[in-house]
């Protein structure tokens, strides 16, 4: 069974330094570190102080609004730091890393036998339940729920990103084990979307009990929201969850092995990266692992994740939780003697207000810089070319900017995330700051809700 | 050069800024330094990478799309004067004459409305926004030519403070401010704003000049408009009224210039096609209508000329595809266009006493055009309600 998804509205933006499908040595970093201000929404309480042993698998925090979902390690070693911010917040739990992983044992099983509860303590308690996310809300996905579906986007369309089929070779065991496990969480089904007018990976193509879907056109088509939306969009009281394919490979592997496995393939890319390329790590790895040497000279701002969405962090950062990817481009600090009028050959716009038109598939090495000023809302229709959705983003952004709850429900909040509006906030000719916007949309409405 | 300037905001800055000797008038400097140079501001949430727009060039391509309704307007003014005089005139000296006259216009316009802007950005704390770039230059090219300069100051000040300040600034106005402007002066001072003296230079000192408009002609019941017109003054043909060697407003005569001015706004995506096409098609649709049932000349004027005499071009063009006053959304945006087509040619048609339409039929839409999105965003909530309803059901 498969379906047809055609996305017209939306861009890809084409940058320099895509990943070259080979993997580069990486020597094991030695710490590694669980940012809890990964997880949106949660409060976390810790269980574990500085200078304890910890396995991969041990439980480091939960979540103070619901004390079932547990933070585990990803690596074996000792608690060497638990930074914190102001108030004491908790920015990071960093593990002093094992040379060899040990892995704490769980008794698990096949997750088709084992059953819903089950499933749901075993991955809650493993601390793999944070894997999986619900929209709406975009937070994790609340354990008592029954989801009407659970969507698993096989591709990514942002810039640079990694291509799935490449991440997940060899890993069909585990990822059919993960959908089997997620089959048992939903009383609907497990959709499973691929970018049409390819051959997706075996993997892909070979998995049972999902429904197919080919996605066709240009970012966001690969946002999970964007496919939820064309397959069964989210009305007022209902939850879907959503799962990225190596998260469902480690689920997979968690029932298979009984072991809490955070091994991901990730990319590192960007127009600053020497050597663009796929690297096999651990979650939650220092970045300089890899980028050590690997950096070109000059200012430099590191993501983890994407230029969309990603979180600005240091070279010697770490790796975000849900992060399958690094993107290094310059910085853009530097004032443009009459930018705002120079003929633009090297500015992307979604406009042809630069000369840049005339080279269609031109790769851009873009920077931070804003390009402008903030301003009040003036041009309209821009939004809606680059946001497939049947929803009405300039007006939902009014009405969450002056805190309309109501509004905000009718204008379609429950099926939208900070990350579909990523393009919006790209292409916005008055710099608004959408993606924050949202987020606090979705706040504000979780909390009225709760 | 760049460096000298760079070295030169840098030296006066601390002036400027908090404590500084200058330091209400930050705004002002603020407003001269974004315009050399795009600040090194960086994205610090949300997307990393930004389109390379921004509302000063969105304005600036506006202006550039202006340009060849303002160069033939000013030959245009020249060509006018001496043609109906009866001197001796070359190209370049028509362009000179009317470039004496626009010029004024031009600095009165951009001086009187910047100062305001500044004025409220430096009492408010605020950045000078952009949005009058635009308005300044609409606004001398959809006044007659003798207007005298007092009275368009006056105008500006009105647009600014009335049409635009008090609802917030930019991006908050209902109407169009450059089209407040006319309004606000057709009603104040009617006599400088219609008839048969205002339109060619100096008409009011020279008698043989006929100094009406093809559709101050037409509401007068006469036959101005024929293809065999080139007999005497006051005639034309419906290519001259194409081209714009006709009287009327400084910039709007020419549908040949806001042509090419649409093209570049429409291939850059600035301009909104939407509201120009539906535009096109409610003035056409109103044409033939009117066609149909002619009783008088205005009635009788075949629907393709409708489009190229008057303000309607450059109405449609670069008033009614201001994105702040018009409807904000697609499907808003096809209603919207309609009924200003529709209503500029009704208007038109039915108002002898003020026989230009398209000025009152874009501030009739102003008006509107939050009740159009109004109800195209209420299509949207009740299939999202409907869709609701069956899937709890």
């Amino acid at each position: 069974m498969s379906k047809d998804i055609k996305i017209k509205r939306g861009v890809d933006i084409k940058l320099v330094g895509g990943a070259d499908k080979v993997y580069g040595e990486v020597s094991p970093s030695e710490t590694y570190v669980i940012k809890p201000t990964d997880f949106h929404g949660v409060v976390p309480k810790l269980l574990v102080a500085e200078g304890d042993e910890v396995l991969a698998g041990t439980q480091l925090f939960y979540s103070k609004d619901d004390d079932r979902i547990r933070f585990t390690a990803p690596v074996s070693g000792e608690v060497a730091e638990i930074k914190r911010g102001e108030k004491r917040k908790i920015l990071e739990v960093k593990i002093l890393a094992d040379k060899e992983v040990r892995y704490e044992s769980f008794n698990t099983g096949n997750p088709a036998e084992l059953g819903k509860e089950k499933v749901t303590a075993l991955m809650l308690e493993a601390g793999l339940w944070p894997l999986v996310r619900q929209r709406p809300y975009d937070v994790i996905a609340n354990p008592d729920a029954t989801p009407k579906a659970i969507f698993i986007s096989a591709f990514d369309s942002s810039p640079l990103a990694p291509d799935y089929d490449f991440l997940m070779e060899g890993r069909e065991a585990d990822f059919q084990a993960g959908i089997d496990a997620l089959n048992t969480l939903t009383d609907g089904q497990v959709h499973l979307s691929t970018r049409a007018k390819s051959t997706p990976a075996k993997v892909f193509s070979d998995a049972q009990n999902v429904v197919n879907h080919n996605v066709s056109g240009p970012h966001p088509a690969g946002n999970v929201g964007i496919q939820i939306h064309h397959v069964d969009p989210i009305n007022k009281g209902e939850a879907v969850w959503y799962v990225n394919p190596q998260d469902v490979a480690t689920i997979g592997a968690f029932f298979n092995t009984g072991k809490y496995d955070a091994s991901k393939t990730i990319c590192v890319a960007g127009s600053e990266v020497n050597q663009p390329r796929y690297y096999k790590v651990v979650s939650g790895v220092q970045l300089s692992a890899m980028l050590n040497g690997n950096l070109k000279e000059g200012n430099t701002r590191v993501i983890s994740g994407n230029v969309l969405t990603g979180s600005k962090v240091s070279a010697d950062g770490y790796l975000g939780y849900y992060d399958h990817m690094v993107t290094a481009i310059p910085e853009g600090d530097e004032p443009e003697l009459f930018g705002w009028i120079a003929p633009g050959f090297n500015k992307f716009s979604t406009s042809r207000a630069f000369w840049s038109w005339l080279m269609p598939g031109k790769k851009y090495s873009l920077d931070t810089n804003m390009h402008g000023e903030k301003r009040a809302f003036v041009v309209t229709g821009q939004y809606e070319s680059v946001l497939p959705m049947d929803i009405y983003p300039q007006q939902l952004i009014k009405a969450i900017m002056v805190g309309d709850i109501e509004a905000m429900e009718r204008l379609g909040i429950y099926e939208v995330s900070a990350e579909d509006f990523a393009l919006c906030e790209v292409v916005c000719t008055s710099k608004m700051e959408l993606q924050k916007t949202i987020q606090e949309g979705l706040d504000m409405i979780k909390h009225e809700m709760s | 050069m760049k460096k000298l300037l760079r070295n030169f905001f840098d030296g006066v800055k601390p002036n400027f800024e908090k404590g500084g000797k200058f330091e209400k008038l930050h705004p002002a400097l603020d407003a001269f330094e974004t315009f050399v140079f795009v600040p090194g501001e960086t994205t610090h949430s949300g997307a990393h990478v930004r389109d390379g727009i921004d509302l000063k060039r969105t304005m600036f391509f506006v202006i550039i799309a202006l340009v060849p309704a303002l160069l033939f307007g000013m030959y245009n003014i020249g060509y006018q004067h001496f043609s109906q005089t009866g001197e001796a005139y070359t190209l370049t000296s028509a362009f000179l004459y009317g470039a004496i006259k626009v010029l004024p216009m031009i600095v009165v316009s951009y001086g009187v409305g910047l100062g305001i802007e500044f004025l409220f950005a430096i009492i408010r704390g605020h950045q000078v926004n952009e949005g009058y770039l635009v308005s300044g230059m609409l606004i001398p090219l959809i006044m007659p030519v003798d207007l005298p300069l007092w009275m368009l100051a006056i105008s500006v000040v009105f647009a600014v403070i009335i049409g635009k300040e008090v609802f917030g600034g930019t991006g908050m106005n209902i109407l169009n401010p450059a089209l407040t402007a006319r309004a606000f002066l057709f009603f104040a001072y009617p006599t400088f704003m219609s008839g048969n003296t205002v339109w060619v230079a100096d008409a009011s000192t020279v008698d043989a000049i006929s100094g009406e408009t093809i559709l101050g002609g037409l509401a007068a019941g006469k036959e101005v408009l024929s293809e065999t017109a080139a007999a005497g003054y006051g005639s034309w043909t419906p290519m001259e009224a194409f081209l714009g060697l006709i009287p009327g407003s400084v910039g709007e005569t020419s549908t040949l210039a806001i042509i090419l001015g649409a093209a570049f706004l429409l291939w850059t995506g600035i301009g909104s096609w939407r509201i120009m096409l539906s535009g096109l098609v409610g003035a056409t649709v109103m044409g033939l209508i009117f066609n149909a049932f002619s009783v008088n000349a205005l009635m009788a004027t075949p629907w393709y000329q409708h489009l190229v005499i008057g303000g309607f071009a450059f109405g449609l063009v670069f008033m009614a595809t201001d994105p702040v006053s018009a409807a904000q959304t697609n499907k808003g945006k096809w209603i919207y266009g309609f009924l200003v087509g529709f209503f500029a040619i009704m208007i038109r048609v039915f108002n002898p006493a003020y026989p230009e339409g398209i000025m009152l039929a874009i501030l009739l839409m102003n008006v509107f055009a939050p009740l159009i999105d109004h109800y195209v965003v209420e299509a949207n909530v009740k299939k999202r309600l409907k869709r609701m309803n069956t899937a709890n059901a």
